[in-house]
């Protein structure tokens, strides 16, 4: 079994050896990770309570080890849940622990990025990380710790508790860590740009090492219902996660073990699935040898009748945020923007969002300006294998009046429990048939909506420059013809161009 | 007396272009005034309503109109335009400036009613030449190229500042320039009895040197090229006010022969105008046939002139049998000859053995 070679190392040292999985590959690279895992933690603790986030970031220089590469004190400060005080070692001192392992839409999920920041941090500084945090209640913690790699334990270095006269409520986390800024600094003004688009409602502030302020004002309170948790839907299950439950179920027969370890699996869809895959409903599935288990996967993927799953568990953005935050960072002249009703594949729902939007701040370039996303975090990275970026090349854009150096940006957000990755650096999704037939319905919608805006802009634009043609040259034949006849006056031409305004358009 | 006479009718004529152009423009300042677009008509200039008229001999346009609105979108700025230029064609007849095309097409400027080009403002006269039924030259517009006469003339300017002034053209040995003051300018006398048209400037130097205008008792004109219209109007008043016959030399190619061939009978391109043809003028050579007879050094055809050719044998302007006959000649024998071929016969022969060969055979 694989996990036979795992238990020789422990799971901090593992990350350790392998940290470019988690995205820290070089200096720039892990600057850009380490901000990043903080600021969607800070997200998902406001989130998680539907408060607004207020997100500090700063970033100053301590000094320098090489060329390019420096050493960088990150402090990040928020105002969400906070961590209760015992698990504030673990949760960031300990790698895989966390909060997030449920079934639901969700940043993080691995109790692990926060972790490799920190991780990362130590190894490169030898120094220790400072977490404050508090609920809210009577107390502030404030602890030094590191990361026992060998163990994966945290190491308490210090521990500060102080009294909450304000009720404060949220977390600061602050270490040191070697990076390259310069390097990464597109990419992380890029990267807050972005997170300020789908999160319209938080306020993010950046401070860089040159002091440079970068302010992400939210223009709404509104926020998205937080997701709810669910069961696995039977067709997303593995072997694995079947073991799992088998492990901790409390139930000693199939039918019951089915009913309540699974999302849209009732008593009478149990039986049937029982009947179809001739499984007896007393059998007690600590009893399933592991053949039994490998052959329920196969049967639960291949019974027709469950109801596919429904989308509580996830939390899009909706239509209205997701214009808003466009409107706020792009200030375009149009945007459309579309949801689309729940969809699944594999047995994992996902909602699939986009947007179109023309003008104003968006740069005119060859070809559009593409925004990826997945459960509202920014893809930054490996743009040209992403299936967003392969269905929008597929289209023939002609069709919806776009021309190639339109001022365009297009927008595509997929949220699902389990977004399909192409690979571990979570950068790209994945060519799914359901998932690009998902994203291409929604961008020929919005696509439609921008050709009827530029069929009326040009319309428009059209019929001002009739009208101006008219004006620029009757006054001068009114006045030529005039001067030619030997006239006074000039003929009143005003009533002729009342005219050319009001039957307007028989000409071509 | 006789000069009396004519010189009211250059008076006229420049009261006759005053009235037309004011009167285009009350009609159109008419029509507005009245609450209406303006509109203007005019006999269409498109190849379906050209026509060859073997009275008049020339080409003329058909009864086909097209009409001018300014409520046409796409009208609207060509309509502005040819008011414009009527304006501008008011302004240099009543001050009695003259102006060229170029001129013409920058002056817009200063009106911000720029042309688009040099060939837009030409189409732009032309409307204009066809709603009056005059030519440019009438209303002070020439154009750049020149050529220029020699011989026992005199001429009496009507310009502003020389007015009364006279001119013999035989006064400068290089000839004299067929501008706006020699076109408008009276012809007071001459000894002369016809006029030779000739095509190129090196052989109409010779024939001032060598004294052809007395030895022949003629007008010499340079029509450099294809003749301009000015010209053609010029050898037209020689032709009718003087009585003087017309004989024309060009080189001995279809080019030439056309060259000839618009100085009596006119081209397709003024279908609109008219007295700027002179019917009975003669193109004297050089002929196909002289290439055979006076055995004159030649260069091939080559496959444009050929073209040409079977075009002009097509064209109801050279039905006569003498074109008929030369064009044939031409196919035949594949051979051009230009006018400086008679050099080989040494430098005089052209005046002394040729020309009046020619004018013997062509009068
Ligand atoms: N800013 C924060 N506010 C509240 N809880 C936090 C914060 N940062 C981290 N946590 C807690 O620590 C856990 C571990 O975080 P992390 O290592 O980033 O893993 P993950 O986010 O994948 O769960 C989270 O699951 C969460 O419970
Ligand atoms: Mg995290």
């Amino acid at each position: 079994m694989a996990r036979v070679t795992f238990e020789e190392i422990s799971a901090a040292d593992f990350f350790y050896r392998n940290r470019d999985i988690a995205g820290f590959t070089n200096p720039s690279r892990a600057i850009f990770a380490a901000i990043r895992e903080l600021v969607e933690n800070s997200l998902d603790a406001a989130e998680s309570l539907k408060i607004p986030p207020d997100i500090y970031v700063r970033l100053s220089y301590e000094g320098a080890v090489g060329t390019g590469t420096q050493v960088y004190r990150l402090r990040v400060e928020d105002n969400g849940i906070g961590v209760p005080p015992r698990h504030i070692p673990s949760a960031f001192g300990q790698i895989l622990f966390g909060s997030k392992y449920k079934l639901k839409q969700q940043r993080g999920t691995f109790g692990l990025g926060g972790k490799m920041a920190i991780l990362y941090g130590q190894i490169t500084t030898h120094k220790p990380a400072c977490v404050i945090s508090s609920t809210g209640m009577s107390k502030i913690y404030k602890y030094k710790l590191m990361i026992d790699i060998q163990r994966n334990r945290p190491l308490i270095l210090d521990r500060k508790i102080m009294i909450n006269k304000t009720r404060w409520r949220g977390t600061i986390v602050e270490f040191s860590l070697e990076g390259d800024y310069f390097r990464a600094m597109p990419k992380i003004l890029e990267y807050f740009k972005q997170t300020a688009m789908v999160n319209p409602y938080a306020n993010l502030t950046f401070v860089d090492p040159k002091g440079r302020l970068y302010k992400f004002t939210r223009v709404t309170t509104e926020m998205p219902d937080p997701p709810k948790e669910t069961l696995p839907h039977p067709y997303g299950v593995d072997v694995e996660l079947l073991q799992r439950l088998i492990n901790a179920t409390p139930y000693r027969n199939m039918l019951e073990f089915l009913r309540y370890h699974f999302h849209r699996v009732g008593d009478k869809t149990a039986q049937k699935f029982l009947e179809f895959s001739n499984i007896r409903p007393s059998k007690n599935p600590k009893r399933l040898s592991h053949e039994e288990i490998v052959r329920l996967m196969h049967m639960l993927k291949k019974f027709k009748e469950f109801l596919p799953p429904d989308a509580s568990c996830l939390s899009p953005l909706g239509e209205n945020l997701l214009r808003a935050g466009i409107v706020k960072e792009l200030k375009p002249e149009f945007v459309a923007v579309h949801q689309r009703r729940p969809a699944t594949y594999a047995g994992h729902p996902f909602i699939v969002e986009v947007a179109i939007a023309y003008g104003g701040e968006i740069p005119k370039k060859e070809g559009f300006v593409i925004y990826r996303f997945a459960n509202r975090i920014p893809l930054l990275y490996d743009e040209a294998s992403d299936v967003s970026v392969r269905v929008i090349n597929s289209m023939n854009w002609r069709r919806y009046k776009v021309a190639p150096d339109m001022p365009i940006a297009i927008l595509v957000h997929i949220c699902s429990t389990k977004v399909p990755y192409k690979t571990v650096g979570k950068e790209f999704i994945a060519d799914r048939p359901e998932v690009r037939r998902e994203i291409a319905n929604g961008l020929r919608e919005v696509a439609r909506r921008l050709r009827r805006f530029l069929t009326r802009r040009e319309h428009v634009y059209r019929e001002k420059k009739r009208l101006g043609i008219f004006s620029k040259y009757l006054p001068k034949i009114a006045q030529f013809s005039t001067q030619l006849a030997g006239k006074e006056k000039a003929p009143d031409v005003k009533k002729l161009l009342r005219s050319v305004r009001r039957f307007g358009t028989e000409e071509t | 007396m006789e000069r009396k006479r004519r010189k009211s009718l250059v008076m006229e004529k420049r009261k006759e272009v005053l009235t037309s152009l004011e009167s285009l423009g009350a009609r159109i300042y008419e029509q507005m005034d009245k609450g209406f677009f303006p509109s203007i008509e005019m006999p269409s200039r498109s190849t379906e309503n050209i026509y060859y008229d073997p009275n008049v001999r020339q080409f003329i346009l058909g009864g086909k109109k097209v009409r001018r609105s300014a409520r046409n979108i796409r009208h609207l700025r060509p309509f502005t335009q040819l008011v414009w230029t009527a304006f501008f064609s008011h302004e240099l007849t009543m001050h009695r400036k003259t102006s060229t095309l170029r001129d013409v097409y920058y002056s817009a400027q200063a009106y911000e009613m720029s042309f688009k080009d040099q060939q837009e403002s030409n189409n732009i006269i032309t409307d204009l030449e066809t709603v009056l039924g005059l030519s440019r030259e009438d209303f002070n517009i020439f154009p750049e190229e020149r050529s220029a006469v020699f011989g026992d003339l005199t001429i009496e300017y009507t310009v502003p500042g020389y007015e009364g002034k006279r001119l013999n053209l035989t006064s400068h040995p290089d000839g004299v320039m067929i501008g706006p003051a020699l076109t408008s300018a009276e012809f007071v006398k001459t000894t002369a009895d016809k006029v030779i048209a000739i095509e190129k400037g090196g052989l109409f130097t010779r024939f001032i040197e060598e004294s052809v205008h007395k030895k022949f008792n003629a007008i010499l004109v340079l029509t450099a090229g294809q003749a301009p219209r000015a010209t053609r109007h010029f050898i037209r008043r020689l032709n009718r006010e003087l009585k003087l016959p017309v004989y024309i030399f060009t080189d001995g190619d279809p080019w030439g022969m056309h060259i000839a061939m618009v100085i009596i009978s006119g081209s397709a391109n003024a279908a609109h105008l008219r007295e700027l043809t002179t019917p009975d003028a003669k193109w004297s050579g050089v002929w196909a046939t002289d290439i055979v007879n006076y055995k004159l050094p030649t260069d091939p055809l080559d496959d444009v002139d050929v073209k040409r050719l079977y075009e002009l044998q097509r064209d109801p302007r050279y039905k006569d049998p003498l074109w008929q006959r030369e064009i044939k000649t031409f196919l035949k024998i594949k051979r051009k000859a230009e006018q400086e071929a008679f050099s080989r016969y040494g430098l005089t022969y052209i005046v002394d053995e040729y020309l009046p060969a020619k004018l013997e055979e062509t009068s």
